[in-house]
């Protein structure tokens, strides 16, 4: 069987990479789509006494997916970490401080225990989460270090 | 943030087919920052006083929070993607990339600002007001306005502000590859587009709010 030809300019060795590196991208934002969809449902009923079964498993999946993009990328041999590492810092530090306000708005709205609880740990993968992402998208495109 | 992705892509053809810089090879990109330090102080004046808005529970300050973060918001989408964009694409070449360069870094910090400005005391806002209660009369525009902004942070952060990142750092690299620029903006310029019409939809339903 022989390989599909490239149509379109000559690869480079970071083009070649890529169909080997995990769907990191891919999972971060369906991640991200979870931890959204469990926002909403909470917000949809505020002030309204309610199960916090449906945003629970939506937060229990975004975990799992972010869990799960750790361990992809703990298994990547050859990647460009220090540019990696570079930006999730920066990344981290900035969406830190988005969490960090609206954890702010949750607590000095003195919402309820269970709910603060919910919201928090969605914050905390959302502050996370994108970070990698955005490491993610930008190292992956680097040249790796021989 | 629409035109850039046509900018960019027209603007980094691969080597070989680039115009001809000083020395026969392709032009030489400016010096840029990736993010503005320069602009930091501003952004963390304008989160300060955020959160002072929120601490206070002032309507005045929360309605010009909300109301200031979302008219830039949608104003940047909109002039960006029908008015600036159109006329970027005929600029010349060496003047779009610098443009670019120039231009890119600053969206970095200005459009999370904006959007934390708007969602942060909007969602105070609604709260004060008591329209985030589900007996609300318009609960139902309200949550559909969550689920808007919902697809629009999940396609923004998923997708465009990681293309928009990789962008920066291909033009930072001695060589960049310009195919590779062309892939990400394509990214870019469609997942732009959608989240300008979703921008739309939510004037729509903010003004609706709003009048009655």
């Amino acid at each position: 069987m022989s390989a599909v030809p490239h149509v379109g300019p000559p690869l480079d060795d970071v083009d070649r990479r890529q169909a080997d590196l995990p769907p990191v991208q891919v999972i971060g934002t369906v991640t991200l789509g979870l931890l959204v969809a469990g926002g909403i449902v909470m917000a949809a009923q505020m002030n309204r006494s309610t199960s916090l079964t449906v945003p629970a498993i939506f937060v229990g999946l975004a975990v799992l997916g972010f869990l799960s993009n750790l361990v992809l990328l703990s298994r990547i041999q050859s990647f460009a970490w220090a540019t990696f590492r570079m930006v999730l810092k920066w990344a981290v530090l900035a969406y830190g401080v988005v969490a960090g306000i609206l954890e702010f708005v949750f607590i000095y709205d003195k919402t309820p225990g269970k709910l603060l609880a919910m919201f928090s740990i969605m914050l905390l993968v959302f502050a996370l989460n994108v970070p990698l992402i955005l490491a993610y998208a930008v190292a992956r495109y680097q040249d790796v270090p021989k | 943030m629409h035109p850039i992705g046509v900018l960019v892509a027209e603007t980094l053809v691969p080597p070989g087919q680039a115009p001809a810089g000083p020395n026969g090879g392709p032009p030489p990109l400016p010096e840029f920052e990736i993010i503005p330090l320069k602009g930091l102080p501003i952004v963390a004046a304008v989160l300060v006083g955020l959160v002072v808005a929120i601490a206070s529970n002032s309507l005045w300050a929360l309605t010009f929070y909300h109301v200031a973060g979302g008219g830039i918001w949608t104003s940047l989408d909109l002039f960006l993607g029908l008015v600036l964009g159109p006329i970027l694409g005929r600029l010349s070449i060496p003047s779009r990339v610098e443009f670019t360069v120039r231009f890119m870094p600053k969206m970095l910090l200005i459009m999370p600002t904006v959007v934390s400005m708007t969602l942060g005391a909007g969602f105070q806002l609604a709260r004060h007001v008591g329209n985030l209660d589900a007996a609300y009369p318009h609960h139902a525009w309200l949550v559909t306005s969550y689920v808007i902004v919902g697809v629009m942070a999940v396609i923004a952060l998923g997708l465009l502000e990681p293309a928009n990142l990789a962008v920066l750092f291909e033009l930072k690299k001695p060589h960049p590859n310009g195919a590779r620029i062309g892939r990400l903006m394509k990214v870019f310029i469609v997942t732009a587009g959608i989240t300008g019409v979703m921008q739309v939809a939510t004037i729509i339903i903010m003004t609706f709010l709003a009048s009655r």
